[in-house]
């Protein structure tokens, strides 16, 4: 070919041809920013159908008539009648049963006023209408509330409230709260993270300051990211075989004299979880140890420090702030997880605070499980209550993680 | 304990060679370096100088594959003796690093912390104020003690560091190119120490900055890779600085510290 | 002594002493650092030591052969069907849905913010996909069931099932979506300034530069993340376990309610099971199956990477 061919386009038909590739640029470009905007749509979805779930008209019958247990309007009624009623209807059993749980006469009004709804009335939800139904088309729910349940009362009502967070469970959608699932997570969490935040931090620390490049080290590594990889339900069933059967007179405190027990308890979830977070600790810590540079250390081995010495007092305390940022990480993935403790043998239905490690226990995840893939729809309206729940928690997490990162600014 | 004890000299090499992994970064050194004087290693960059004085303390234990062959005697006992403790090793001869690199604490604890984990069990406070006087730094500090050391100049900082390692009182202190990231003051106020500090100490200093050789050493260690496309260090002439200043013996040298090199 | 201690006087006649001195709180230490450090093998040896003696359990049952397990389409070890299919057909298919969907979304969403995105829009862009990717998967499984499911009625009528598998596998891919982003993201922004500029150089427009460039550079990073998100897809539990059907069910039809490995082991253990049954011991065998085959796509991944990484050190 002749260099001084061309066979190039010039001017204005270039000029053309380069206008068409930067459309063609543009659309692309257009197509790539969808993606995100996908994923905010999705994400939007999401909380809405959420909060849509949790607020909304209820069409819902006394089973039996308030009229039948008092003359006067329930609502106007004083604690001591309130308390009159229950006892007059209530089988003793059932009466001394509440009475033990917790004195009736040192609970409150409203508590009281529950119970009698609860117990003595029982309301029968007919039908629940989305947040957004109940606001824009409350005429059509009305008529329609009115014309297939015309002895119901229609009311809107929020399922998160106050209430919904202090009250144990039942087994009536209308009444049951996220005391007993919220005090789970919370024990459950808190054993998980006694057993890996120390254990995590210690191979972090093994594997950044002492590992030299052997085999062994290697192989220790690639295990870790391995495990950080391996589906959680997997970390179930390694809980079920080990804590749950193989150590179940440990796990249900049997050996500690706990009789009314099994191995799905609380630690038994506990360590299954401390297990599943492990690896996510330590990679996190690994990470945080890298970024504390090697001056410090050579500073302090300078003047004579041990290896310990320098660890204990210069590289960890500067580490700190990302082994928090890590470990409240995790705490959020074992808040979230669910699969393990369903395969460990969390109960779905406890009434009563978890009073230790040896309890038998449930969780917030796996109250949303049970609430969403039951077919009543109050049961969804609850399980949405719990998931703003749930989500309020990780974002409280996630923002205490975002401010530790933020007030500990680098200093070197 | 003290056989074989020279005392004229605070550090000996023999035969010294010093490696990473296979690579024979540093070859054959053989030196005395007299007590309470000044010594300097210079040379182009590249040709082993941290390496050979990072030996001395065995701060390259740290250093994965890094060994050494040949002796490294500290009056008469060899550093990398199999019943010798690196951290004893340390403790004994300081450092002072290229870049200052005081602790994120505040000035007091820097000086405070070497002392305390070496078992110092004396008055603190003097300590740290006769630390800082040695360092020249206690007119400047002496009322915001307990302020972060990140809040001081760089120069302050390279005589903190300076002073944290008096603080443990070691025989010998080593300095690789201690003013290089300090402007053209602080320098002078850190060559104006190291005057006042050989009066106690035997200083071994890297630099590769002829006029600082000339002007703080006693003794000079000239260091060249040893030959064409080799890519070992050794040191090729090792005499008064005088006399490697004005009279060198070997070419290479005297081109080096007239300019010529390279 | 008061005077030895603080005098910063000469003492080169000091007695030397470098001998080494024993410390031994620093060797307890270190070896209850090493034990930390090992104890995650022990772990991985635990699992496999545990899901392999429960699944022997299974295979040597009287009537299971592995033959049945790996060639019929009925699964029932309670009344002895034992053909793993319908539970592996049902993880594919929404496996392959959920990268069907986050495999484009993922990666265009990647080239955006390393290629097109100000520092700015970045900065207000990928906490997006970092809240996407923090929230508990049984949420997932909420919107699932109760958004996309009837959403999907809504589209394609009454074909679609209560529980499908279509719905937990988009929903699933939406998961999965901020994963494969960041690392495609990681492994884009690995290719060096220079080839970009390279391009440019020759007259290439950005868009040209970065899908004929620096896309092909990039491809290994690339398909690192598509594993890893095959991974999760595969080992992924509440959302199949709310939305895709509880039943081991034979189909390829997505509008269908089919169980998958990971759903069938959480629906069985949380119901009442008896140790030494064979449904117990069943499950330790899909277990197994899954552990294997996500540990293997995790390996491939991890060196996919280490190689990529090498490559433009
Ligand atoms: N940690 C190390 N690992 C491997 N090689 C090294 C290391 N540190 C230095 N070197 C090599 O040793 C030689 C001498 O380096 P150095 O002692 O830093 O030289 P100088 O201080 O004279 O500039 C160089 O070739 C350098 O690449
Ligand atoms: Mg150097």
């Amino acid at each position: 070919m002749n260099p001084t061919d061309n066979h190039y386009p010039e001017g204005q038909s270039f000029r053309n041809s380069l206008n068409s590739r930067y459309r063609v640029a543009s659309i692309w470009q257009a197509l790539f920013f969808s993606a995100l905007l996908i994923a905010m749509l999705s994400l939007a979805a999401l909380l809405y159908n959420v909060v849509d779930g949790a607020f909304g008209y209820v069409a819902y019958e006394y089973k039996n008539d308030p009229a039948e247990f008092s003359a006067k309007p329930l609502d106007d009624l004083n604690k001591q009648e309130l308390l009159d009623i229950l006892k007059a209807n209530l089988s003793d059993g059932a009466y001394n049963k509440l009475n033990n749980e917790q004195a009736m006469e040192k609970r409150s009004k409203s508590d009281l006023y529950t119970l009698v709804l609860e117990r003595l009335i029982q309301i029968d939800t007919k039908q629940t209408w989305s947040m957004t139904a109940s606001i824009f088309d409350a005429n059509e729910v009305k008529a329609e509330a009115a014309k297939k349940y015309p002895e119901a009362k229609l009311e809107f009502r929020s399922w998160l409230t106050p209430i919904f967070l202090t009250t144990p469970m039942s087994s009536k959608a209308e009444f049951a709260g996220v005391r007993t699932a919220i005090l789970g997570s919370l024990w459950m969490v808190g054993i998980a993270i006694l057993f890996a935040l120390p254990i995590g931090t210690g191979a972090a620390i093994y594997l950044q300051e002492y590992a030299t490049k052997n085999f062994l080290n290697r192989i220790i590594q690639t295990n870790i990211n391995n495990l950080a990889g391996v589906p959680s339900i997997v970390y179930g069933m390694l809980g079920l075989a080990i804590f749950v059967r193989a150590l179940e007179p440990f796990t249900s405190g049997s050996i500690f004299g706990i009789t009314d027990s099994n191995g799905r308890t609380i630690l038994s979830a506990g360590l299954t979880m401390g297990i599943l977070v492990l690896p996510l600790i330590i990679i996190n810590g690994q990470e945080a140890i890298k970024a504390v540079p090697d001056s410090l250390r050579q500073a302090a081995y300078g003047i004579g420090a041990t290896r310990w010495q320098t660890i204990w007092h210069h590289v960890l305390p500067n580490a700190l702030p990302g082994i928090l940022t890590g470990s409240i990480l995790a705490v959020s993935r074992a808040i979230g997880e669910t699969a393990p403790l369903i395969v460990v043998g969390a109960s779905t239905f406890i009434s009563l605070d978890p009073e230790g490690p040896f309890s038998k226990f449930t969780a917030l995840p796996i109250q949303i499980y049970q609430w969403t893939t039951r077919a009543q729809t109050e049961f969804h309206s609850i399980a949405a209550s719990a998931i703003i729940v749930l989500l309020v928690l990780l974002l409280t997490l996630n923002a205490a993680a975002v401010i530790i990162r933020n007030r500990v600014q680098r200093k070197y | 304990m003290q056989i074989n004890e020279t005392p004229q000299y605070s550090i000996e090499t023999k035969d010294l060679s010093i490696f990473y992994g296979t690579f024979k970064a540093v070859s054959n050194v053989s030196m005395l370096i007299e007590k309470q004087k000044v010594t300097a290693i210079i040379g182009p960059s590249g040709c082993g100088k941290s390496t050979l004085l990072r030996s001395i303390n065995r701060m390259n234990d740290f250093v994965p594959n890094c060994h050494v062959t040949g002796e490294l005697l500290m009056r008469g006992q060899n550093l990398y003796g199999s019943n010798i403790d690196p951290v004893e090793v340390r403790r004994s001869i300081g450092m002072v690093f290229q870049k200052p690199n005081p602790f994120p604490k505040s000035i007091y604890e820097n000086i405070a912390w070497g002392a305390r984990i070496n078992g110092f069990k004396g008055n603190m406070d003097e300590l740290v104020e006769q630390s800082l006087r040695s360092a020249a730094l206690w007119e400047e500090v002496k009322d915001v003690l307990k302020k972060s050391a990140y809040e001081l100049s760089g120069g302050q900082q390279q005589r903190l560091c300076i002073a944290r390692t008096i603080a443990i009182q070691p025989d010998i202190i080593l300095m690789d190119e201690p003013a290089s990231a300090l402007d053209p003051i602080s320098t002078l106020r850190i060559e104006e120490l190291m005057q006042e500090l050989k009066k106690n100490y035997t200083i071994i200093i890297v630099t590769h900055n002829m006029q600082q050789a000339a002007r703080v050493s006693d003794y000079t260690a000239m260091m060249m890779l040893d030959k064409e496309g080799s890519r070992s260090g050794t040191v090729i002439e090792f005499s008064e600085t005088k006399k490697i200043f004005t009279n060198p013996k070997d070419k290479r040298t005297e081109d080096y510290v007239t300019g010529r090199f390279g | 002594m008061k005077q030895e201690n603080t005098t910063l006087e000469n003492k080169n006649f000091r007695p030397l002493d470098l001998k080494k001195k024993l410390r031994p709180g620093e060797s307890v230490i270190q070896s209850l650092l090493f034990m930390s450090g090992i104890l995650s093998i022990f772990i991985t040896v635990a699992i496999v030591y545990e899901l392999g003696k429960e699944a022997l359990l299974f295979f040597t049952t009287p009537g299971v052969t592995l033959t049945k397990f790996f060639t019929t389409t009925q699964w029932s070890p309670g009344i002895g069907l034992f053909g793993i299919w319908p539970l592996v057909t049902s993880t594919l298919i929404t496996s392959a849905i959920a990268i069907f969907v986050s495999l484009p979304l993922g990666l265009s969403a990647a080239l955006f913010l390393s290629e097109y995105a100000s520092p700015k829009a970045r900065a207000t862009l990928k906490p997006i996909l970092e809240v996407l990717a923090g929230i508990p998967t049984v949420v997932y499984g909420y919107f699932a069931l109760l958004f996309m499911t009837p959403l999907l009625q809504s589209i394609f009528g009454d074909a679609v099932q209560v529980y499908n598998m279509l719905s937990a596998g988009i929903v699933m891919g939406i998961m999965i979506l901020p994963l494969i982003s960041s690392m495609s993201e990681d492994a884009l922004s690995a290719v060096p300034r220079s080839l970009r500029e390279g391009a440019y150089a020759m007259g290439a427009t950005k868009f040209e530069t970065s899908i004929q460039v620096v896309l092909p550079a990039s491809l290994s990073g690339v398909g690192a993340a598509l594993i890893i998100g095959i991974s999760r897809a595969v080992g992924e539990t509440m959302i199949v376990a709310v939305a895709a059907g509880s039943g081991p069910n034979f189909t390829f039809n997505p509008f269908k309610a089919a169980e998958t490995m990971t759903g069938h082991i959480a629906r069985i253990s949380g119901g009442d099971l008896s140790y030494n049954s064979i449904d117990y011991n069943s499950l330790f065998a899909v277990a197994l199956m899954l552990f294997l085959v996500t540990l293997v796509l995790n390996l491939v991944s991890q060196v996919i990477v280490e190689r990529f990484r090498e490559k433009y050190e």
